[in-house]
C-alpha cells in the first residue's frame, strides 16, 4: 500500500505548563483534502508547525510520505519542506524585491530545475492562477486577493506532495477570500497533491474531503453539514 | 508630552545599543582626531613663537635679512635714527658640532650678540657664568673666544662648563670654550651666545649682520621707520611676530591637509550616523506611521528625530573631545610637534586645551550627526502613514535616493568650484569642490547599482549558474529591486575608500614623482655638500682643488646655494648658482614645459621653480628682480623647473652670472663623476681624510640620497596614512552595523524562506553575496570618486598649497589590497550579522500568522 502523504501519531506538544498538542493523530492519504477548524489558542498552527518540521515535538512521530521527520537534522528537514511541501501563510510574505513571475519560480530554482522548464511551470500556474499577464509586476503593484493568489501558485509550482495553508485567506474580504479559497482547493485537488487547510470558515472547511475539530489537544470529527 | 515620544527614543537607543554605540563612535571618532590635530599644530605653533621670543626678547621691531644678512654699516645708520631708542645688532648662524657621533648631527644655533646692547631686549641670552669658575660678571663671560650654551646644549653635545667644542665655520673649524649656560632658555632648544665681534670673524661673516633687534621711540610706527630708513632689498623691517607669522605660513598647507584629513574622518562619521539614521527610521516606519496616525504631526516628528541625532552627536562630541585631547598628548610624546611634517625644530610642546576650538569640534560633530539624520527624519515625516503601514514598501521611502540629478547637481557644483581661486593661500574651493563629488558620487550610487547588477540579474536568470547557485540569484534580484538599501549601507564606504583611493594616489604619485626627479637631478656618482644653511660654509678654494684633482674624479659641478629674503612674511627663496647650458637648460634643470631660448642682449637668464610662479608671480619671459650683493638685479626668466627639495620658491641661475654680480666665488655643493671601475666609497673615504672641511663635510652617493629623501617623504605622510586608516574603519563598522540591522529588519522574509525550504546557510550565503554585491558596487563608485579626487588633489590642491606638480601614478597593489580586503570585510560582516538574524527560529519570524 502506497505511503499517506501525512502520517501523524501521538503526537503532543506543551508550551511552559499547558498540553497544546495532546496524543494527537492524523492521517491523511494523498490527494486528500483536510480541514481544520478550531478555536484561537487551540493549536492549530501549532500542529502545522511540526508537520513542517520547523518545531518538534515532545512526543509522538510524524511521517511525511513514509519519510520521519524525527530522524532528520535542520538541513534535511528543510530540503524535506523544500521537494514535498508548499505553504500558504495568512500574509501573503511575498519577496518584495522579487518579480511576481520570480516568486513562483523560487521554489523551482532551490530545486535545481533547468530555466527553460522553470519558465513553463510559472506560466503554467500563472494562467491557472489568472495572472498570466502579471509575470513582470513587483509584489506592491498588486492588490491582497493577486497576491495571495500568488502564494497559492508558489506553493504549487514544484509539484508538492503536501500543501499547508493556515488561515489562507485571513487577511481577505469574504468574497475575495471565497474565491481564493476555491482556488486553491481546485488547485491542490488538479495538481493531486494532499492538504492540511487551517480555517475559520465554514464554507471553506466545506470544501474539504473531511473537516477536524482540534480541541482539547486533539482532533474531532466534524460535522460538515453543521461546520 | 514629548517626553512621552522622548522615551521611545531612548528605550529604542537602549534597545540597539550596539547600533546607539555605533554611531555616536562614528562621531567620537572623527572629533577625537579633528581636535587632536588641531591641538598639535597649536601647542606646535605656541611652542616656536615662544622659542622665538627667547631668542628675539623683548624688541618692538626686527630688521632682518635672509640668513646670509646684509653689511653692518646699516647697523650704524639704523642706530642713530631717532626713531630708534636702542639697537642690538645680531648674527644668528646655524653651525655644525665636530666629532658627533651622529648620522645626521644636530644644528647648534649661535647667536653673536653685542652684551652691551642686548642686555635690556633679550635678558634670557645673558647667561649665568658663576658656574664657570671664573669669578667674572656674566655678561663678560663670553668674550673672545667663550661661549655660553643652552642646556639642552650642554646635554646634547656631552659638554660641561670649561670644556672647548669645534665647530665647523667657513672652511674650516674653529674651537671654541664653554664659559658657562643660559639657564633661562627653554629645554629643548639647542642655542649658544658669543660675542659678536669674535663671531663674524672666527664663523666667517666678517661685516655681516642678520638681524638688528630694536627698541623704538614712542609714537614711532613701523612705517614711518621704514620709509625713513630706505633699507637695501631683501632687508626688511617687521614687527616682532613676523617670524612666527613666517613659520605660520610655512607651514599652513601642510597643517591645512592634516585638519583636512582628520574632518574627513568626521566626514565619514556624518555619512555612517546617515546610513544607521536611515535604516533605524525605515525599522520604525509602522511605528511612526501609527504615531502619525495617533495625532503627532508631521513637524514633531521631524523634531524628534532630529533631537535624536542631537543627542548622538552630542554624546559623540563630547567623548571625542576627550579622546582628542588624549591622542594629541600620546602622538606629541611619540612623533613630536609637526607629526613628522618636519617643519618645526621644536622638541617637546605643552599642550594647552583651548575651550573655543573644542567647542567648535563640538558643533562640528553635532552638525555631522544632524546632517547625517536630516534625510531620513524628512522622509519618515513626509512618508503618507497608510503607505508606511502598508508592508513591503520600504524600497518606496527609498525611491528619492534613486533620483539622478542631486548627484549630477553636485558633480556640476564641483566643476565650478574647482575653478575658483585658493584663499588665501588655502584651496578651500577645491576642499569643497572634494566634499561635493563624495557626496555626489554617494548620490548616484544606487542609480550604478540597478544599472551594474540588472544584467547580472537577467543572465543568471536564464544561465545555468543561476539555477545551480539560486543564491546569487536572489542577492543579485535584491540588488536590481531593492538598491537603496544597499546605497544606503554604503554610503560610509563609499566616502573612506574613495578618499582612501585619492590620498593613496596622491600620495604615490607624489612619490613615484619624486623619486623619478631625484634620479634626474642626481646624475652624478657623488655629492658632497657643506654646511646647513648655506651660508655657514663653503669649501675652500684648496678643497675645490683636491677634489678636482683626485684620481678617481673625471669631473666635478660646484654650484652655490644662498637664500633671499623676498618677502618679510615669507620663508626664504634660494638660489642656486651652478653650471647652465642656456641653450640646453634641460641638461641641467627638470624643466616642465618647453623653455626660451636666451637672446645675448637681454639680462642674464634664470629659470625658476614652480613656487616662484605661484608665490612671487614669476613668468616665463618676464624679468625678476633679486637682490643680490646690496643691489636689485634684473634677470630674464627662461624657464621653470620642478623643485621638490625646496617648497618656496628657488631660482636656478648660471654660476658665472652670479659670481659676476656677486663677486663670490665661493661654492657649497660638489657633483662629482668618477672615472669608470673607480668605487664612489673609496673616493669619500679618501677626500674624509684630505679635505680641510672634512669635520663638516657631507658626502653621500645619489641612491644614499634617494633613500633619505623618501625615508623623509614616508615618515611626514605616515600620519595621513593613521587617518585614513581611522575613516576606513569607520566605514567598516558602519558596514557592520547597517547590514546586521538591516537583517534584522528581514528576519520575517528570511523565516519565509526558510518555510519554502531554503537552509540556514543559504540565507547566510544570500546575505553574503549581497554584502558583496553592494561592496562591489560601492567599490566600483569609490574608485572612480577617488580617482577624481586624487585628480583634483594632484592637480589642484598640491599645485595651490605646496606649489608641486605631479604625475598621475595609481598604486595599484595597495588599491587591489584595499578592495580584498573590504570585499572580504564586508562580505564577512553581512554573513556575521546574518547569523544573528537567522539565528532565531523561522517560526518566531512569521510568528503573527501562525
Ligand atoms: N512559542 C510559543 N511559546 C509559548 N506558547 C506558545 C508558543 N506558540 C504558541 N503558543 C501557545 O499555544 C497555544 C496555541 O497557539 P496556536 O498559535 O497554535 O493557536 P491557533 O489555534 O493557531 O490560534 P489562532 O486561531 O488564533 O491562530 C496558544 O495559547 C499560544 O499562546
Ligand atoms: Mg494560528
Amino acid at each position: 500500500m502506497a505511503d499517506s502523504a501525512l502520517d501523524v501519531s501521538q503526537l503532543s506538544r506543551r508550551f511552559d505548563q499547558r498540553q497544546i498538542l495532546d496524543h494527537l493523530d492524523l492521517c491523511v492519504a494523498p490527494g486528500e483534502l483536510v480541514a481544520i477548524v478550531g478555536e484561537s489558542g487551540s493549536g492549530k498552527s501549532t500542529l502545522l508547525n511540526l508537520i513542517a518540521g520547523l518545531d518538534t515535538p515532545d512526543a509522538g512521530k510524524i511521517l511525511i510520505s513514509g519519510q520521519d521527520l524525527a530522524v532528520l537534522d535542520d538541513d534535511a528537514r528543510t530540503r524535506l519542506r523544500r521537494a514535498r511541501l508548499g505553504f500558504v501563510f495568512q500574509s501573503f510574505h511575498i519577496l518584495p524585491h522579487l518579480r511576481v513571475g520570480q516568486n513562483i519560480e523560487l521554489p523551482l530554482v532551490l530545486l535545481g530545475v533547468a530555466a527553460g522548464e522553470r519558465q513553463q511551470r510559472v506560466a503554467e500556474l500563472l494562467a491557472a492562477v489568472g495572472l498570466a499577464d502579471r509575470a513582470a509586476s513587483l509584489p506592491r503593484e498588486l492588490s491582497g486577493g493577486e497576491l495571495q493568489r500568488v502564494a497559492v501558485a508558489r506553493a504549487l509550482v514544484h509539484r508538492p506532495v503536501l500543501v499547508l495553508a493556515d488561515e489562507p485567506t485571513g487577511n481577505l474580504d469574504a468574497e475575495t477570500a471565497a474565491m481564493v479559497m476555491r482556488l486553491l482547493v481546485t488547485q491542490i485537488r488538479e495538481r493531486g497533491a494532499a492538504g492540511v487547510l487551517v480555517t475559520h470558515s465554514a464554507a471553506a472547511a466545506a470544501l474539504a474531503d473531511r473537516a477536524l475539530l482540534l480541541s482539547q489537544g486533539r482532533l474531532h470529527p466534524q460535522n460538515l453539514a453543521v461546520g | 508630552m514629548l517626553w512621552i515620544w522622548w522615551q521611545l527614543i531612548i528605550r529604542y537607543a537602549w534597545t540597539y545599543r550596539l547600533r546607539s554605540a555605533v554611531q555616536v563612535l562614528a562621531i567620537t571618532v572623527g572629533v577625537a582626531l579633528g581636535y587632536a590635530v588641531s591641538l598639535i599644530n597649536t601647542a606646535a605653533l605656541a611652542e616656536f613663537n615662544a622659542a622665538l621670543r627667547e631668542i628675539n626678547g623683548e624688541a618692538d621691531a626686527v630688521i632682518e635679512g635672509s640668513r646670509a644678512g646684509f653689511d653692518e654699516q646699516l647697523y650704524a645708520r639704523v642706530a642713530s635714527d631717532p626713531g630708534v631708542q636702542l639697537a642690538s645688532p645680531v648674527l644668528a648662524t646655524d653651525v655644525l658640532v665636530a666629532g658627533s657621533a651622529d648620522e645626521y648631527p644636530p644644528r647648534l644655533t649661535v647667536l653673536g650678540i653685542d652684551v652691551l646692547r642686548a642686555a635690556p631686549l633679550s635678558p634670557t641670552l645673558m647667561g649665568d657664568a658663576s658656574l664657570s669658575g671664573e669669578r667674572e660678571a656674566s655678561r663678560f663671560a663670553i668674550f673672545g673666544d667663550g661661549i655660553l650654551l643652552s642646556p639642552s646644549a650642554l646635554e646634547r653635545f656631552k659638554l660641561q662648563v670649561g670644556d672647548s667644542l669645534t665647530v665647523q665655520a667657513g672652511s674650516g673649524t674653529v674651537e671654541l670654550k664653554v664659559r658657562g649656560t643660559l639657564p633661562g632658555v627653554r629645554p629643548g632648544s639647542l642655542l649658544g651666545v658669543m660675542d659678536l665681534g669674535f663671531a663674524q670673524w672666527r664663523l666667517g661673516a666678517l661685516g655681516r649682520l642678520t638681524r638688528i633687534d630694536l627698541r623704538l621711540a614712542d609714537g614711532v610706527s613701523l612705517e614711518t621707520l621704514r620709509a625713513r630708513l630706505a633699507l637695501p632689498p631683501g632687508v626688511n623691517l617687521a614687527g616682532p611676530d613676523a617670524t612666527g607669522a613666517r613659520l605660520a605660513n610655512l607651514s599652513r598647507a601642510y597643517r591645512v591637509n592634516l585638519n583636512v584629513l582628520a574632518l574627513v574622518a568626521l566626514f565619514t562619521g556624518g555619512f555612517l550616523v546617515f546610513s544607521l539614521q536611515a535604516q533605524a527610521t525605515l525599522a520604525r516606519r509602522a511605528q511612526f506611521a501609527w504615531l502619525r496616525a495617533a495625532g503627532l504631526e508631521r513637524g514633531q516628528l521631524k523634531r524628534l528625530l532630529i533631537a535624536e541625532a542631537l543627542a548622538i552627536g552630542a554624546v559623540g562630541s563630547l567623548c571625542g573631545l576627550f579622546a582628542g585631547a588624549a591622542i594629541a598628548q600620546a602622538a606629541l610624546t611619540a612623533l613630536g610637534g609637526d607629526l613628522g611634517g618636519g617643519y618645526f625644530n621644536v622638541t617637546r610642546p605643552a599642550l594647552g586645551f583651548p575651550l573655543l576650538t573644542a567647542a567648535g569640534f563640538a558643533v562640528l560633530g553635532v552638525l555631522a550627526a544632524v546632517a547625517g539624520s536630516y534625510l531620513p527624519a524628512h522622509e519618515a515625516a513626509h512618508t503618507p502613514p497608510a503607505a508606511a503601514l502598508h508592508a513591503g514598501g520600504e524600497e518606496d521611502v527609498l525611491r528619492p535616493l534613486g533620483r539622478i540629478w542631486p548627484g549630477l547637481v553636485l558633480l556640476g557644483v564641483a566643476a565650478v568650484l574647482l575653478s575658483l581661486p585658493p584663499v588665501s593661500g588655502v584651496p578651500v574651493p577645491a576642499y569643497l569642490a572634494i566634499a561635493a563629488i563624495l557626496i555626489g558620487a554617494i548620490a548616484l550610487q544606487p542609480r550604478i547599482a540597478r544599472l551594474l547588477s540588472r544584467p547580472l540579474a537577467d543572465w543568471l536568470q536564464h544561465a545555468r549558474v543561476g539555477t545551480r547557485a539560486p543564491t546569487l540569484l536572489l542577492a543579485a534580484n535584491r540588488m536590481v529591486q531593492a538598491p537603496g538599501a544597499a546605497a544606503i549601507a554604503m554610503a560610509g564606504i563609499v566616502a573612506s575608500f574613495g578618499l582612501m583611493v585619492a590620498m593613496g594616489t596622491m600620495v604615490s604619485s607624489f612619490r613615484g614623482t619624486l623619486d623619478g626627479w631625484l634620479v634626474q637631478v642626481l646624475p652624478a656618482d657623488l655629492y658632497a655638500r657643506v654646511g646647513l644653511s648655506m651660508t655657514d660654509a663653503w669649501l675652500s678654494p684648496a678643497d675645490m682643488q683636491r677634489i678636482r684633482t683626485h684620481p678617481g674624479v673625471l669631473r666635478v659641478e660646484f654650484s652655490r646655494a644662498t637664500p633671499l629674503q623676498l618677502a618679510a612674511d615669507r620663508a626664504a627663496v634660494v638660489v642656486v648658482a651652478r653650471t647652465i647650458d642656456a641653450t640646453d637648460p634641460g641638461a641641467a634643470l627638470p624643466l616642465v614645459g618647453r623653455p626660451l631660448a636666451w637672446q645675448p642682449d637681454q639680462p642674464p637668464p634664470v629659470w625658476v621653480s614652480e613656487a616662484m610662479v605661484d608665490l612671487y608671480g614669476a613668468r616665463v619671459g618676464g624679468i625678476l628682480h633679486l637682490p643680490l650683493a646690496g643691489g636689485l638685479h634684473p634677470f630674464i626668466v627662461l624657464g621653470v623647473w620642478r623643485d621638490y627639495a625646496r617648497q618656496f620658491g628657488s631660482v636656478a641661475m648660471r654660476a658665472e652670472d652670479y659670481q659676476r654680480i656677486t663677486g663670490d666665488s665661493t661654492r657649497t655643493d660638489a657633483a662629482i663623476w668618477l672615472r669608470p671601475g673607480v668605487r664612489a666609497a673609496d673616493v669619500s673615504r679618501d677626500l674624509l681624510q684630505t679635505l680641510d672641511s672634512r669635520e663638516v663635510i657631507e658626502l653621500r652617493a645619489p641612491a644614499e640620497i634617494r633613500a633619505l629623501s623618501l625615508r623623509i617623504f614616508d615618515r611626514s605622510f605616515a600620519v595621513t596614512y593613521v587617518l585614513e586608516a581611522a575613516a576606513i574603519l569607520i566605514g567598516m563598522i558602519g558596514v557592520a552595523a547597517t547590514f546586521s540591522s538591516q537583517a534584522m529588519a528581514r528576519s520575517r522574509e528570511f523565516g519565509m524562506l526558510r518555510h519554502i525550504g531554503v537552509t540556514r546557510g543559504q540565507i547566510l550565503r544570500v546575505l553574503a553575496l549581497e554584502g558583496a554585491l553592494a561592496t562591489l558596487n560601492a567599490i566600483v563608485v569609490g574608485l572612480l570618486a577617488g580617482l577624481v579626487i586624487a585628480l583634483v588633489l594632484i592637480r589642484v590642491v598640491n599645485p595651490q598649497s605646496f606649489h608641486w606638480s605631479m604625475q598621475l601614478i595609481v598604486p595599484l597593489e595597495l588599491i587591489a589590497g584595499l578592495i580584498a580586503a573590504l570585499l572580504v570585510c564586508a562580505t564577512g560582516t553581512a554573513a556575521i550579522a546574518g547569523r544573528r538574524a537567522t539565528g532565531s527560529s523561522p517560526l518566531r519570524a512569521v510568528h503573527e500568522d501562525w
